[in-house]
């Protein structure tokens, strides 16, 4: 039953949420007004946390834009997982959901929470799981939590876990950062004093490939997030940019200028066996592949104005795919490969659009003027971009359907070219 | 680290040593030179044989300061800059004599090499503006080669909108950012 209003809701998911301790914090600045209301009472035990697990999950929850936190006066001795639900003073408390848990130290030091998720207009039960963490496993537990609470109510996977890869300006420095996809517990993979864009995430989520220009001309290289080791993909005469991934990982297609103008090619991560995919009088480049890998997107300006045009990946006849307007650049094929979000430019404003690939319907979600770099989390609902407010960079995020809006904010500095991670594997 | 030092300017210091009278030492014998005396032979001569002549190529790593041509505020080579219309990537008429002094430059230091860095503006796609830029710095390029330089003294690069030299979103900062800017051999 929840799960069918879920489907009929119109408005879409939005999936970042602060904590106190962010160094980006969100605003949300649209959403849904019928939002579902969720009651997560503290769960017992979870003291031993500072934040507690429950505070990080209301802050995921609250911010999706789909629920509406409901807190309720403290229950003494405090309902767990395992208690006898109320249903009916629940139902009196005006929550649809309850959340109910527990936190346990085990023998060998480390912890366990365990929860259930309740549907109080059913008076059911609609699952629980118990995790293992250490203390250092505290927001990723919560987000996993979240994640669960979101796939049971709405039938679809969370992006709570998921992380988003950003570079931030401060005075000369730049910083390649990843961070939650809440915007907390960044930290930076790259510092440099020259610029660092295009950072695509390998679909494994444990390598981005990137521009840097610290050899003052850009150059594709591959950063392993762990090592922190780095290897070159492309550096030929000229320019070497806008790396992205096959999608699985074997290869990267990046626009070079080796052999004169901006040209698609595909190299392999190690920058091995580089190959000409197709060649044209005048700009070719932002490849992106679609999910299933059988063709490439890319912006050129073979019309006589920047358009967005496909092509077999391998390589082959390219078909116009924008029509609307003389500028539409920065493809992104949606993770079901049935839209697309690109730039568009509108009566001298750069704005998010979404092309259905099927209708051929166009929708301009935004309502800024500098927008860039358009990225959909991986469940499909959120589309990652940067924009400018006030003279500053900074990030938002807008629901596939335009009604959820949310905006990112960090505390001093620019933030742009934004990326956001796959699926976190189980 | 922005000095110059080119063939051109090491030979140019060289001749102007051999051009100078050396310093005179103190106590130095004066030798007089008749003519038809013939210098009496104290040692073996052992000329270095033709092709044995190891290459010490100071444009590779931190160069030393000194004059340069291409920095002289009196030469066209100084000139740097070339800027470019709206949506342009054709060479104006203006900057001709400036690209063919540059290319002339190249002819006649087969060793010089030169980067051309592609500027644009910053409204839109930094990748698709890095194109742009690209798109500039191959015209120079191209009217370079066609002007006799050779294509592995020449590459052309760009930086999209990363480096703007003016900041802000008047048309004076735009038009101050649509631009190619030449840098030689130990100058980037």
């Amino acid at each position: 039953m929840l799960k069918r209003w879920f489907q009929l809701l119109s408005f879409a998911a939005a999936v970042f949420a602060s904590a106190a301790s962010a160094q980006l914090s969100i605003e949300i600045t649209g959403g849904g007004a019928n939002r579902v209301p969720i009651a997560i009472v503290p769960f017992a035990g979870e003291g031993a946390f500072q934040p507690g697990i429950v505070s990080i999950v209301r802050a995921d929850l609250e911010r999706s834009g789909l629920f509406r936190v409901i807190e309720p006066p403290p229950i003494v001795p405090a309902p767990t997982e395992a208690s006898a639900v109320n249903f009916p003073e629940w139902r009196s408390r005006l929550a649809d959901v309850v959340v109910l848990g527990s936190v346990a130290v085990l023998p060998d030091g480390r912890f366990e929470v365990r929860f259930r998720v309740f549907d109080v207009v059913k008076q059911a039960a609609l699952g629980g799981v118990a995790y293992t963490l250490n203390r250092n496993q505290v927001r990723a537990t919560a987000h996993r939590i979240s994640d669960y609470i979101y796939e049971k109510l709405t039938g679809e996977k969370g992006v709570f876990s998921t992380r988003i890869a950003y570079v931030v300006k401060r005075g000369p420095r730049y910083e390649l950062q990843i961070a939650d996809a809440d915007g907390a517990g960044e930290e930076t993979a790259l510092a440099s004093l020259e610029p660092i864009i295009s950072p695509a995430w390998s679909p494994d989520g444990r390598r981005l490939a990137y521009v840097s220009f610290e050899q003052k001309k850009p150059v594709v290289y591959v950063h392993s997030l762990q090592s922190g080791q780095r290897q070159v993909a492309a550096n030929f005469k000229g320019s070497n940019s806008a790396p992205a991934w096959a999608p699985d990982g074997s290869r990267l297609a990046v626009a070079l200028s080796r052999e004169g103008g901006s040209q698609i090619y595909t190299v392999n991560a190690d920058g091995s066996g580089v190959r000409r995919l197709m060649s044209s009088s005048g700009i070719d480049t932002e490849p992106v592949f679609s999910p299933d890998g059988q063709f490439i997107y890319f912006t050129s300006d073979r019309g006589g104005s920047p358009q967005i045009y496909r092509m077999p990946a391998a390589g082959g006849d390219a078909q116009r795919v924008t029509f609307e307007g003389t500028y539409n650049v920065s493809a992104r094929v949606s993770p079901d490969g049935k839209s697309l979000a690109y730039i568009s430019r509108n009566s001298g404003k750069f704005q998010v659009a979404r092309l259905d690939l099927t209708s051929k319907q166009v929708q301009i979600l935004t309502d800024s003027d500098k927008d860039e770099s358009p990225s959909f989390s991986p469940n499909g609902r959120m589309i990652l971009l940067a924009t400018v407010l006030g003279g500053r960079g900074v990030l938002s995020a807008v629901s596939a359907d335009g009604r959820v809006k949310q905006r990112l904010t960090i505390s001093s500095g620019d933030v742009r070219e934004p990326a956001w991670g796959p699926f976190i594997k189980e | 680290m922005r000095t110059i030092w080119t063939t051109l300017v090491a030979s140019a210091l060289l001749s102007a040593c051999a051009g100078s009278p050396p310093d005179e030492q103190a106590g130095a014998a004066v030798e007089d030179r008749k003519p038809g005396a013939v210098a009496p032979q104290t040692a073996q001569t052992n000329p270095v044989p033709p092709g044995q002549v190891a290459r010490v190529d100071l444009t590779q790593g931190k160069p030393p300061a000194g004059y340069s041509i291409l920095k002289d505020p009196k030469s066209i080579l100084s000139k740097r800059s070339v800027y470019f219309e709206l949506d342009s990537f054709s060479i104006k008429d203006e900057y001709k004599p400036l690209v063919e002094a540059h290319a002339k430059y190249l002819r006649e230091n087969a060793t010089a090499k030169m980067l051309i860095q592609g500027n644009t503006d910053d409204r839109g796609s930094r990748e698709y503006n890095l194109a742009l830029g690209q798109k500039r710095a191959d015209a120079m390029k191209r009217m370079l080669i066609l002007l006799g330089a050779k294509e592995d003294q020449v590459e052309a690069v760009s930086l999209g909108e990363e480096k703007p030299k003016a900041q802000g979103s008047t048309d004076e900062a735009f038009a101050e950012n649509r631009r190619d800017d030449i840098l030689y051999a130990g100058e980037y």
